[in-house]
Parts: C-alpha cells; sequence; structure tokens
C-alpha cells in the first residue's frame, strides 16, 4: 500500500505573518491516480501546489514525494515533478520549440532528445502551426496548451496542475480536459486544483474540498454527492384537484414543493425501478402528469452544504 | 509516447555551466526579438554621441588641452555612459522573471537557478560589445581619431568588460529588489544618472566646485572613464588604470553574492 502512495502531505502548515494560510492539511496521492484540490479563491490550493513543487518553504508538517523530503531533497524532487502553474509560464519572446527545447534541456535530457521531444509534443498539442512563432502572439488556450506541454517535456511521472482551465473559454477547456485524459490514460499521477466542481467531477479519482486552509471533506465524487442527499423525482401536476389525487396514491412520500406548482418531490434511491413503481401507480389511477425531472444532487449541493456558501466559480457562470 | 528520453549525468558544477549557456542563450534571442530594445542598442548611443559632440563641443574644447579634439575628448565617456545606462536592462529583464510567473518555472527545474540572473548579465555583454563597435564607427565618420595602439585597444575592451559585469550584477539587484519595471527605471534613474554626470565622462572635472570635484574625480565611473580615455588618447594612464580594475573587481565582489542571495530570497516567496 505504502508502495503505491505517490504524494503524502501530513499536518501541513503555513503562515504569512499572522495569517495561517494552511491549518494542518492530510492526503495522500495513489500512483497513477488524480486527486483534485476543490475550493474557492484564497482556500490555500495554489499555496500547497507552491509547497508540493518545492518553490515555497512551509512552517511544519511533512511533504514527501517519491518518498524524497520535499524540503531537503528539492532537487530529486524537482526531477520527478512537472508543475503548470496559473499564469501560463512560458517564455514570450521565444517561441514554442524554443520553449520546450530550452525546457526540455534544464531538465537535462540531451540535446537530441529535447529536439525530439520537443517535436513530439508539440504534434499532441496541435501547435504545429504555431512552433516557431514566439509565444507572445499565441492566443489563451495555446499558451496554456505550451504551458502544460512545458511541464511534460521530460515526461515526468508527477504533475501538478494548478487551475489548468481558469481563464479558458468553454471550447479551450473542454480540449484541455481531453488532454488531461490522455496523460491519466499513460498512467501519469497528477494532482490538480481547481474551483470549478464540474471538472473535478469530470477528471477526478478523488476529490478533497479545501476552505479557509483545512480539509472539510474528502472522498470520490459520488460519496461527496451521496453526503448531501439521494436523488429525487419532482412531479408537477395540471390542478389542485389532480395534485391531491396524486398525493393520495403516493402517500407520505410525495412531498409538496411548492403548492402553487401543484409539484410534489420524493426521495429515490434506485431511480429507474422506482421512477417507473411511481409512474405506474399514477398511471393506475388515471392521474396525469405534467411534467417530471430527476433532480441529481451536484459537488455545488455539496459545496453549499459544506462550507455555508456557494462557490465563487459558479456565481461567475450564473 | 515515441520518443526515448535520454538524460545527462553530470557533476554540478559542469551542469552549472550548462545551465548559464542555455540561459545565455534564452537572454541574447531576447536581444533580437524585443525590437524597441534593438532599436536602443543601435541608436540611442549614435544619437547621445552626435548630440553631445554638436551641442557641447563649442563651449567645452576651450576648457580642454591644446590638440585635443571634444569628440575625441568625449568618447571614453559616452562609451562609459552607454554601458552604465545599458545595464537598466539587466535589472528590467530580471523584474519581468520575478513579476511573471516563469520564475515559478525555472524554480520547479532541477537547474542552478543562479543562472537566470548569469544568462541576462552576459547577454548584457554582448548587448554592450554592439553599441560600443557602433559608437566607435559613428565616432570615426564624425571625426573620431586616436592614436591607441591594438594593445591599447585590448586593454580598453578589457576594462569595458569588466565594467559592464560590475555594473550589470549591480542592476541585478535593482531587478530583484523592484517591485515593477517602472520601479526599475526609477531607481536606476536615481543611482546611475548621478553617478555618470558628476564625473569626468563629459566635462572635464576643473571647473566644478570643490565638494563636487572631489565626488567626481573618486567615484568609479571617473576612474573607468579616465583609464579608458588615457588609452584612446595615447596619455599616461596614471593609477586610473588599476583603480578602475579594483573598483570593478570591489563591486562584483559585493554585487554578485548579494544578488544571488537577493534573488533566492525574493524569488521562493
Amino acid at each position: 500500500m505504502t508502495q503505491d502512495t505517490v504524494i503524502t502531505v501530513k499536518g501541513l502548515k503555513k503562515s504569512y505573518g499572522s495569517n495561517k494560510v494552511l491549518k494542518g492539511i492530510d492526503f495522500k496521492v495513489q500512483r497513477g491516480t488524480m486527486l483534485a484540490l476543490l475550493g474557492p479563491n484564497g482556500a490555500g490550493k495554489t499555496t500547497i501546489v507552491r509547497i508540493l513543487s518545492t518553490l515555497l518553504p512551509y512552517d511544519a508538517g511533512m511533504v514527501t514525494i517519491e518518498g524524497y523530503d520535499v524540503r531537503k531533497e528539492a532537487d530529486k524532487v524537482r526531477s520527478v515533478i512537472g508543475l503548470t502553474g496559473q499564469s501560463a509560464a512560458v517564455d514570450e519572446l521565444l517561441t514554442g520549440r524554443e520553449n520546450l527545447e530550452m525546457m526540455g534541456r534544464l531538465y537535462r535530457l540531451t540535446k537530441t532528445s529535447a529536439q525530439a521531444r520537443a517535436k513530439e509534443l508539440l504534434e499532441d498539442f496541435d501547435l504545429v502551426q504555431a512552433a516557431d512563432r514566439p509565444a507572445k502572439t499565441y492566443s489563451g488556450g495555446m499558451r496554456r496548451r505550451l504551458d502544460l506541454a512545458v511541464s511534460l517535456i521530460a515526461a515526468p511521472p508527477i504533475i501538478f496542475l494548478d487551475e489548468p482551465t481558469t481563464g479558458l473559454d468553454p471550447r479551450s477547456r473542454i480540449a484541455m480536459w481531453d488532454i488531461i485524459r490522455k496523460l491519466m490514460k499513460r498512467g501519469t499521477t497528477i494532482l490538480l486544483t481547481t474551483q470549478y466542481l464540474e471538472e473535478a467531477d469530470q477528471l477526478a479519482d478523488r476529490i478533497i474540498v479545501i476552505d479557509g486552509g483545512k480539509v472539510i471533506a474528502e472522498g470520490t465524487a459520488r460519496q461527496l454527492k451521496s453526503r448531501v442527499g439521494k436523488d429525487r423525482l419532482e412531479l408537477t401536476f395540471r390542478d389542485k384537484k389532480t395534485l391531491d389525487a396524486a398525493k393520495q396514491v403516493l402517500g407520505t412520500a410525495a412531498v409538496d414543493t411548492d403548492d402553487s406548482d401543484y409539484a410534489v418531490s420524493l426521495v429515490i434511491n434506485d431511480t429507474n425501478k422506482d421512477v417507473k413503481e411511481i409512474l405506474e401507480k399514477l398511471s393506475g389511477k388515471k392521474v396525469a402528469i405534467e411534467s417530471m425531472a430527476v433532480h441529481k444532487p451536484t459537488l455545488d449541493d455539496v459545496f453549499l452544504s459544506l462550507t455555508g456558501k456557494q462557490s465563487r466559480a459558479n456565481k461567475k457562470e450564473e | 509516447m515515441a520518443v526515448e528520453l535520454e538524460f545527462e549525468r553530470k557533476s554540478k558544477f559542469t551542469q552549472a555551466i550548462t545551465d548559464s549557456l542555455i540561459m545565455i542563450k534564452r537572454s541574447s534571442r531576447h536581444i533580437i526579438r524585443n525590437t524597441d530594445q534593438l532599436l536602443g542598442t543601435f541608436f540611442q548611443p549614435i544619437m547621445f554621441l552626435v548630440l553631445f559632440a554638436a551641442v557641447f563641443g563649442g563651449a567645452i574644447s576651450e576648457a580642454l588641452p591644446q590638440n585635443v579634439s571634444y569628440l575625441n575628448f568625449l568618447m571614453a565617456g559616452i562609451i562609459v555612459q552607454t554601458v552604465a545606462f545599458g545595464s537598466t536592462t539587466t535589472a528590467i529583464a530580471v523584474c519581468n522573471d520575478l513579476q511573471k510567473g516563469i520564475i515559478d518555472r525555472f524554480r520547479s527545474l532541477p537547474m542552478n537557478n543562479l543562472a537566470v540572473l548569469s544568462g541576462h548579465v552576459i547577454s548584457d555583454v554582448f548587448r554592450n560589445g554592439i553599441s560600443t563597435i557602433v559608437m566607435l564607427v559613428t565616432g570615426f565618420v564624425i571625426g573620431f581619431r586616436s592614436s591607441a595602439s591594438i594593445l591599447d585597444w585590448l586593454a580598453i575592451a578589457g576594462i569595458l568588460l569588466l565594467f559592464t559585469l560590475a555594473f550589470s550584477w549591480l542592476a541585478a539587484i535593482m531587478g530583484v529588489l523592484a517591485k515593477s519595471v517602472e520601479g526599475v527605471q526609477w531607481m536606476s534613474f536615481v543611482i546611475v544618472f548621478p553617478l555618470t554626470f558628476a564625473s569626468s565622462a563629459f566635462v572635464p572635472t576643473e571647473g566644478m566646485g570643490k565638494f563636487l570635484r572631489a565626488f567626481a574625480e573618486n567615484q568609479p565611473i571617473s576612474q573607468i572613464v579616465e583609464a579608458v580615455r588615457a588609452l584612446i588618447l595615447g596619455n599616461p594612464i596614471g593609477n586610473h588604470g588599476w583603480l578602475a580594475v579594483l573598483w570593478c573587481l570591489g563591486i562584483l565582489a559585493v554585487s554578485v553574492p548579494l544578488a544571488a542571495w537577493l534573488f533566492r530570497r525574493q524569488s521562493s516567496r
């Protein structure tokens, strides 16, 4: 079990003066899996990534990556990680190819390896046409792709993705997700930070929710959702008479959602089976349904119930 | 992944040199790609040389020894001033690296991080070399003549090389300390401007007030200007030669470790 743990973080604490940014963070990442750190702005996600990638000293706790102590064996850690930060860290005056080759050489790749790998990544990331243009002429999405390609130049077994899709348009975001999924298929261990609940849900094997420098929940997307509740079936009827008839059929399981809407809501365990049973019951008594909807709890509900506030990312989108 | 990756196994020292060479290549590419800066490299020295010679030449030649033209007198000063002002480029480049995310990238790599600084400093030497050659050529076109021998020119090149290195490392400190590019420009204005103008770069110091003259004659820029000027004009170099070298070495001895320390501290925030 311990053999498969690639990243171990125990009791990690970090303060800037009196501002406690991390108040004791614990988590582990298993080889070949993706862990998502989910949280609003200022939760401490980037601080964690900066500490794990040897950029920032920490106050207390223990961090090991591939068994190397982040503090004592920084150089060893650096040779097994790749970092893609929030602010696409590429040299704007150099071309995409020059960026890749330079970083490859700094990763200790031989010249021929760096050149061959740069060529391969430019193809993989759909940057061949722009390869010999300075990076400052790239669009936001291209720049992110180049940035990610740069962090993969030496094919490190561990990748940190710090909000890789923040600020991207929906199409570029989906393109980025595809690239990340490909990486996962190759067995790369990934630590992803995001404020988009959907992103964590889509990509990650496990999620830890961070708020105010603490882990407030962890588990798979499914586990987190089940903490909030089960699926609900919402039924709407044409008028008060039909509504009352339906209530008689369904009994106490049906809860009024909103009287003026003539709607009821029922908790369901097995969506297909339960919905079928309910519909059969109603049609047996000739109660007509105007509309129906199955409501699945989203990670937004999770976040709301855990932190008592809506995630900032989602607010923006609304 | 189709490509087989081969990694180099070198000693820490050779690796540090390789890293520096890679970063020098990077910074040198910046010089060529940054068109505004490139224009500055070529035209600023021409402009200064021609303007100073034309504007001050008439008035100042009175104060010069006979048979020394102002253009011949000015050449040493204007070269040193250009190099001193040019060091701002290092400061801006270092500041830019720190403000933008790229420094995090470099620090997350298994490289020698100080190569980022030495890359900028050494590419500054190339740029200053270009500026100096441009100025000398322009000077010859408008009437500059020198009695210096090849050996003298080599000595001039050596002194200027040391001076460029010293000032660029000083500039690297400014670049680390400044919070923005505007801050860099302000800092270099406050430090470099008085140093170059309160010196013997453009006028003989004899006409200055007592205190100003004492400062002007003993500060490092004047030593370098005087050493270069003596070599250009074929005058005895006196103490200026070894004082110039000593100043440069002294500045390097302080500024290199200080810049390195500040850079490490600043970039790990």
